[in-house]
């Protein structure tokens, strides 16, 4: 019985990890249909943000919450101001360019920082169920992507930059005629999604570590829970997430992470070949 | 107690060195113009960077100081380093430029057993000299290569009955998906059961698995008195993290044939890393004058550049290069055949971890083993275990007899 | 019929091919034509994602998965058999028919655009953490272990057909290897002038217009890609015979190489990725030896650089140069 609420507990807590690595990523792709493939070295800016400024002695909340996204997002914007922004409508060149930028990032932090920072452990420590732990901090993590993607739901469907940014989406040269600039809203875009990748890799810090490769364990999973969730990003991620985060991890319990992973690959192999565009493309369909 | 004059000279040869850090250019106008090549490959980039960069540092740094005492045969010796960027493709092809192209008299290298499996038959195919200074899953019978790292009867014996000893029979494995964790985890099971206890799990994992959350549930579901790790990498940490933050590190604790071989121990914080142990022939914190003298001169050579030489790679690197220098001084010559058979006579060298001694008929080597804990990102020696020669190895390879034998043996564990 | 044009492209590369078979062995060091015998061999993948993705519109980001198939086909068929003869049938045969598979699976699905490059790249990543795991001794095809993240170093070079006794030397690899690459272009050449190949140009340009216009734009597809994946598993033989098999054949670091080959060559050509390939895999080798910058910080400001100066990619771009300047001479 204790068992099943921990397996319960690993589930939930894997569909969450999901949710917050592909978040960044999901913005960057749903609003702007640029594939993102330095999405997984902005997690890793984001985790070495909170693992240098916590190892200077700032508070560790401050590392892990604030300072990541600050801090990547505004290399996002310079990103996107001196690369990204030349490419738009290229969806192809924008591969090879974040590629490009992927293994810079990845190069440059090896150059700069090294390979060997200590990480910071995880706070809140662990509780029992039964007979067994459960490191608190999964729970947090469980926490912050629902908060997360409330606190994306909300800026896009309650404020008024939300509403623009929406219509600038759905039909740039309407959105210019009535007075937006499509450059600033695709600008701030890819900040936003630079620092909810940032912050992403400052909420896994704990449980992962650092290194200048870690990117590229995620980045392959982000990817594929974005396009399987289809045209709504928000709602597609979610869905996408949760069945191949439970699958992902019922199968881990079962049999092997391998087979865990080879199963959550197969099920998006599925879910598209039965949804050509994706789950939203079927489902949901006026959703986020 | 007897020393000889060999190991009197070594010692000095160690000890030293630095009084003889005349400028370099004058050395190289000194030395004359004809260059021994020596080539070493090792990861400087990627994932495994980790293990490569300490190795890369103690094979510099072991060039350099033999450059300043003099050379090899009247000869400078040119190091050429190559970073494979952890990718098999590139260590082969850089193996087949250092035997073809450069015409290597020894190439230092490989990391993963699959880097040194990949690379092995390209330097022997060229008849180029190799030189392996890893811990690895032992088992290697070839003349062309000297393994000078620690393997399973050396280091996993240790380990298994010093964990049965303190913390209870019954471990659970978790270890890296590939041949060094397959054949380790055998060993780790053949030596639990020899001490009574029992094996109730064995779990693989590839090595890019980053979420050990399931993992660390069904491990608590086994109830064992003690896990053993052989995972290898930097996503492999994430498993030691990801162990403490759920609370487990005081009711469970861990051992490890890897942990400490890169820099696990400072990647983590003291909370997270602090119990866990290690067995290795050699840590940085090994306390012997040798030792000393050697951390002294390689910090003042290195400064902050100094990597922490955690566990024993760097150093059987070190020791690597040196025994070959050793067998070309004796040799009197850089021939691939004249240098093997000199290591053959069973060279021995005193070292900062202790002596080492080639094993003729196995080229693996006989060394002192270090069954090490982890307090505050350091190593603390628990257990020493001195001379301990490969019976693994020596169980089912004889080059002495079959000189031309080419393979690795799995030694047959019964599970 | 083959117009002028293409029988002169078709010929110069031949003739290349040739040359450099005969040329190279005895000009080169070995070390320089075994590194060359691995880039020929992956600038067959390039040249067959060239293919298919530049003119065929198929955006696919695993044409690893029927390079690697073919490796791995070819090292585990000639261990059993002792004997590489027939096992290059096998392994040309096996990525086709998955090819052919997924492409069935794909286009009869009505998938397209990225969703067909997640599902192309979910393949070669799932064949790479399957093959990833087979380290225990359990992972077995009759006398071929297969080795898990080590591959099976032990691949056996090509032999003289039905004489296992005479393996191949590294030059005479070489040869084959590149003589390979040269069919293979003259063979995507030729595929494009028939009416096949101009259909599936077709399709590219505007798959509705081509179906209303009565052709069955999904076979052809299937078909395409089914020829892209023959190709792949040549270059995977290739490759093993040069390397050896491991997984890295499927990883995703492969698999997102060859598309940068491609866009570095110039898509919409067939000899731009082979020549964008070849580029930055010496490029690639070089920076391995550099000790003063991470090689990764190198390739990667190059890439960058490489969008933004040269968008239509090199040879393209080389091809408008030369023609301006053709152009300036005629006019002056």
């Amino acid at each position: 019985m204790d068992y099943a609420v921990v397996v319960a507990l690993q589930i939930v807590s894997g569909v969450a990890t999901l949710v917050i690595v592909s978040l960044g990523l999901a913005v960057v792709f749903g609003m702007m249909r640029v594939i993102n493939l330095a999405h997984g070295e902005f997690l890793m800016l984001g985790g070495y943000t909170a693992i240098l400024a916590s190892g200077q002695g700032i508070n560790r909340w401050l590392s892990i919450l604030v300072l990541p996204p600050l801090v990547v997002g505004l290399i996002g914007a310079v990103v996107e101001r001196v690369l990204i922004r030349r490419l738009y409508g290229r969806m192809v060149d924008t591969m090879l360019a974040t590629w490009g930028l992927s293994l810079a990032f990845i190069g440059g932090v090896t150059m700069l920082f090294g390979n060997s920072v200590t990480g910071i452990s995880a706070p809140f420590g662990s509780f029992g169920i039964g007979r067994f732990h459960v490191a608190g901090y999964d729970m947090f993590l469980v926490l912050a992507s629902v908060v997360l993607s409330l606190i994306v739901w909300a800026v896009l469907k309650l404020t008024p930059a939300g509403l623009i940014a929406r219509g600038t989406m759905q039909n740039a040269e309407m959105a210019a005629a009535l007075g937006v600039s499509p450059e600033r809203v695709y600008a701030l875009t890819f900040a936003a999604g630079a620092a909810l990748s940032g912050l992403a890799g400052g909420l896994i810090a704990p449980v992962s570590g650092v290194l200048p490769t870690m990117g590229t364990a995620y980045i392959a999973k982000a990817f594929i829970t974005v396009i399987t969730g289809g045209a709504a990003m928000l709602t597609g991620t979610l869905v996408a997430s949760g069945l191949l985060g439970s699958v992902l991890t019922v199968f881990t319990f079962l049999t092997t992470p391998v087979f865990g992973e080879v199963a959550l690959l197969v099920m998006a192999i599925v879910l598209l070949r039965l949804l050509p565009r994706g789950i939203t493309g079927r489902f949901l369909r006026r959703a986020l | 107690m007897t020393l000889s004059r060999r190991d009197a000279l070594n010692t000095v040869l160690f000890a030293a060195g630095s009084t003889l850090a005349a400028p370099a250019i004058m050395r190289h106008a000194a030395l004359g113009a004809d260059p021994i090549k020596v080539v070493g490959i090792h990861d400087a980039s990627g994932g495994l960077d980790i293990y490569g960069q300490p190795m890369i540092a103690c094979l510099d740094f072991a060039v350099d100081e033999l450059n300043a005492a003099g050379g090899l045969l009247g000869r400078p010796i040119q190091l050429i380093n190559y970073d494979p960027q952890s990718n098999i493709q590139l260590y082969t092809q850089f193996a087949t430029q250092a035997a073809t192209k450069d015409k290597a008299a020894v190439v230092h290298g490989g990391i993963t057993s699959a880097s040194r499996e990949a690379i092995r038959p390209i330097l022997r195919r060229f008849n180029t000299l190799f030189f392996y200074n890893t811990q690895y899953e032992g088992g290697v019978c070839d003349r062309n290569i000297f393994c000078t790292g620690s393997t399973p009867a050396q280091n996993v014996n240790k380990l298994v009955p010093y964990v049965q000893k303190h913390w209870g029979k019954n471990v659970y494995i978790v270890a890296a998906d590939y041949n060094y964790g397959q054949i380790t985890s055998k060993w780790i099971t053949k030596y639990v059961r020899e001490g009574g206890g029992q094996v109730l799990s064995v779990d693989f994992f590839p090595l890019d698995v980053t979420n050990f959350g399931p993992a660390i549930s069904k491990i608590q579901a086994a109830k064992p008195d003690a896990v053993i790790s052989a995972l290898v990498g930097g996503a492999h940490i994430s498993f030691y993290r990801q162990w403490a933050a759920a609370g487990l590190k005081k009711s469970i604790p861990i051992a490890s044939t890897t942990f400490g071989g890169g820099n696990e121990n400072i990647l983590l914080s003291p909370e997270e890393g602090d119990g866990i142990v290690s067995a290795f022939s050699y840590f940085q914190e090994v306390d012997n004058p040798l030792n000393k003298a050697f951390l002294e001169k390689f910090h003042a050579k290195l400064g902050a550049k100094a990597p922490y030489l955690g566990g024993e790679l760097g150093m059987r690197t070190y020791i690597g290069f040196n025994l070959w220098a050793e067998a070309v001084r004796r040799a009197k010559s850089i021939d691939r055949m004249e240098v093997i058979k000199a290591l053959e006579t069973g060279i021995s060298l005193n070292t900062p971890a202790g002596k080492t001694t080639i094993d003729a008929k196995t080229h693996h080597t006989t060394l002192d083993v270090f069954v090490a804990g982890c307090t505050n990102q350091a190593f603390r020696a628990l257990e020493t275990f001195p001379q301990q020669p490969p019976l693994d190895t020596a169980s089912v390879c004889d080059l002495a007899a079959h000189p031309n034998e080419n393979k690795q043996y799995e030694v047959d564990v019964k599970i | 019929m083959v117009g002028f044009r293409t029988g002169l492209q078709i010929g110069v590369a031949l003739m290349a091919a040739v040359l450099a078979a005969v040329l190279l062995p005895r000009y080169l060091e070995l070390f320089t034509l075994i590194n060359a015998t691995v880039f020929v061999s992956m600038g067959v993948l390039a040249l067959s994602l060239g293919l298919i993705w530049g003119f065929g519109g198929i955006l696919c980001f695993g044409q690893t998965a029927f390079f690697g198939l073919g490796g791995y086909t070819y090292a585990v068929a000639s261990i059993n058999f002792g004997d590489t003869t027939w096992a290059i049938p096998l392994a040309l045969a096996l990525p086709t028919a998955v090819a052919a598979a997924l492409g069935y699976l794909m286009f009869y699905g009505r998938i397209s655009d990225v969703y067909m490059g997640v599902i192309t790249l979910t393949t070669t990543l799932i064949l790479f953490k399957f093959a990833n795991s087979t380290a225990g001794d359990q992972w077995k095809i009759g006398s071929s272990p297969l080795g898990g993240f080590n591959g099976i170093p032990g691949t056996p070079p090509l032999n003289v057909p039905f004489d296992p006794g005479t393996q191949l030397a590294p030059d005479q690899i070489f040869v084959i290897a590149v003589l390979c690459l040269g069919l293979c272009y003259a063979a995507a050449k030729l595929i494009l002038r028939t009416r096949f190949g101009r259909v599936s140009v077709a399709i590219k340009e505007n798959e509705l217009r081509a179906e209303l216009l009565g052709y069955d734009v999904r076979l052809h597809k299937m078909a395409l890609f089914a020829v892209g994946g023959f190709m792949a598993g040549l270059g995977g033989i290739l490759f093993a015979n040069c390397v050896f098999v491991s997984p890295t054949m499927f990883s995703l670091s492969y698999a997102g190489q060859v598309i940068i080959w491609v866009l570095v060559g110039g898509i919409g050509t067939l000899a731009g990725p082979v020549i964008g390939c070849i580029l930055i895999q010496t490029l690639t080798t070089y920076a391995g030896t550099l000790s003063m910058i991470d090689p990764n910080l190198l390739l990667g400001a190059l890439f960058m650089l490489a969008v933004v100066a040269v968008p239509k990619g090199l040879l393209p771009t080389a091809t408008n140069l030369l023609a301006k300047l053709a152009r300036r001479g005629d006019e002056s």
